[in-house]
């Protein structure tokens, strides 16, 4: 995929070009993403598609070595810190210590995140609210259903008010509302706030009609644009059958 | 970043640790169980079977129970040591490792920080393990105790270092098994921890070679002569050189550009 065109002056996040492998089997080719600040936008791929080694070199865990990766306009690799201090993170697997409490969590992270003690209380108990766990900072995290430990998930990348949001398949194993109710939360704080956000996910019916589509098919970015331009070029009617056709190759 | 964002990063890390540890008592319990064995069970049975001849830093004849607490002492810094290198493991992959590498705080600075509050919980489990042996009459100098703590300290961060190199090399759980054959028993057994090291070279020279040089057996010495108001100059140094080594080590294995995280 050719480099994209230079249409928004610092978007939220923006890869040229990237490849990674694993030894000799190539996992991301050529991938070229960009994410404007503010837009809610789907990184769509079966399991296998290069999602999570894409988001494991986004947070840096991998190091980028061919294209480059840059959030709010700075490169990962040359300013990595102050890039990071940009991103808020959900990952696949769950990442709370299930023997604390949930305020011990979200202060843990907190500390991680620089915060001044008495601003990251206020925002704690704000989250808290959001979220409807108020009344359980104190329970152990153990205690909460899977649903509430992923929306505490989600609250605590928010609480140091990054920028970008990467939330890779932090849905799966939910129940439709449980579901339901993340998407909600996840697409008002990127209305409200203005973040831009790259939701992983290989469950097409999170996407709607407005939401920005990357297709990430065996490591290649086959297209990106909204999900209508989706479906309008693949002549299909939802955005499944749109998928469908794209990753397998049918004719439109 | 600021000077107070690193320390509250710092303090923070070190909180969790604690809550961590409250949470876990069996496992503080547990790792007590060890060496209390070792000495209730093991140096009484072998008091009149392992002589030990006046060495320094002991002034009179001793006890073999009194000859091996510095050595058990070391010993549950080393399962400490590998015990967190199996939790970093665990943490990452589970995931909860990726939220302090995502952390815009130097890598270097969050390893340094977990490392540091996983050796104090350590050294507390040793304070606890030293006030038993005082109760079955093993009772160094009363300054003792005071002037091991930064033996403690270093040792610990020593063997934590390792655990820590360990830990970035190591790509599965079921590996650590491993661990156990091949780092912590010949680091144990090929060390000054249960017999002088004369006694070794008595039996085999290669062998007395291989356990001088064993950074467990520094360890061992360091908090022996400590506990006793001593230094011990070439243990030190070697316990010393030692931390840098393994810490750079781990250091380096952590980096992304290392590429030591990838599992596939």
């Amino acid at each position: 995929m050719s480099p994209l065109p230079e249409t928004d002056p610092t978007p939220a996040l923006e890869i040229q070009g990237i490849a990674f492998s694993y030894a000799s089997r190539a996992v991301l080719q050529d991938v070229s993403i960009r994410v404007p600040v503010g837009a809610f936008c789907v990184l769509l791929g079966v399991n296998g598609a290069g999602k999570t080694t894409l988001f494991s070199l986004l947070t840096r865990l991998f190091l980028c070595r061919q294209g480059s990766i840059r959030i709010l306009g700075r490169n990962l690799n040359s300013d990595g810190r102050r890039a990071l201090a940009e991103l808020g993170v959900v990952f696949q697997q769950p990442t709370l210590d299930l023997d604390l409490s949930v305020r011990q969590n979200l202060r843990y992270f907190c500390v991680l995140q620089g915060l001044d003690p008495a601003l990251a209380q206020t925002r704690i108990e704000q989250a808290l609210r959001e979220i409807g766990l108020i009344d359980r900072g104190g329970d152990k995290v153990r205690q909460l259903s899977g649903g509430q430990r992923r929306r505490l998930e989600l609250a605590r990348a928010l609480l140091h008010q990054p920028r970008l949001l990467l939330a890779d398949e932090p849905t799966v194993g939910l129940d439709i509302h449980s579901r339901q109710a993340i998407l909600q939360q996840v697409r008002a704080e990127c209305h409200q706030r203005g973040i831009g956000v790259l939701w992983a996910t290989h469950l097409v019916d999170e996407v709607q009609p407005d939401d920005e589509v990357v297709v990430l098919h065996e490591g290649r970015v086959l297209m990106q644009g909204t999900a209508q331009a989706m479906m309008h070029s693949t002549s299909t009617e939802t955005v499944g059958d749109a998928f469908n056709r794209l990753t397998r190759g049918e004719p439109a | 970043m600021s000077p107070g964002q690193y320390l509250r990063c710092m303090v923070g890390i070190f909180k969790r640790e604690w809550l961590r540890f409250v949470h876990q008592r069996e496992r503080f319990f547990g790792a007590l169980v060890r060496p209390l064995v070792w000495l209730f069970i093991f140096a009484a049975g072998f008091r009149s079977v392992l002589g030990v001849s006046i060495i320094p830093p002991y002034e009179t004849y001793i006890l073999y129970e009194e000859y091996i607490v510095p050595g058990l002492a070391a010993m549950v810094l080393l399962f400490s040591g590998m015990q967190g290198s199996l939790s970093m493991v665990y943490d990452r992959e589970m995931g909860s490792m990726r939220l302090l590498m995502v952390s815009p705080f130097p890598r270097w600075y969050l390893l340094v920080c977990k490392l540091t509050a996983g050796t104090l919980v350590a050294v507390l489990q040793v304070y606890l393990f030293l006030a038993i042996a005082w109760f079955w009459d093993i009772r160094p100098p009363s300054w003792g105790y005071l002037l091991v703590f930064p033996a403690l300290l270093l040792s610990g961060l020593m063997l934590g270092a390792l655990g820590l190199l360990l830990s970035s090399l190591i790509r599965q759980l079921e590996n650590f098994a491993g661990v156990m054959n091949f780092v912590i028993f010949p680091m144990f057994f090929a060390s000054s921890a249960l017999y002088p090291l004369w006694r070794i070279r008595d039996s085999s020279v290669p062998l007395y070679q291989i356990c001088l040089y064993n950074p467990f057996t520094s360890a061992v010495e360091l908090i022996r002569f400590a506990l006793y108001g001593q230094v011990d100059p070439t243990a030190l140094a070697w316990v010393v050189g030692t931390l840098a080594v393994f810490l750079g080590a781990a250091i380096y294995g952590y980096d992304p550009a290392r590429e030591l995280m990838r599992r596939k």
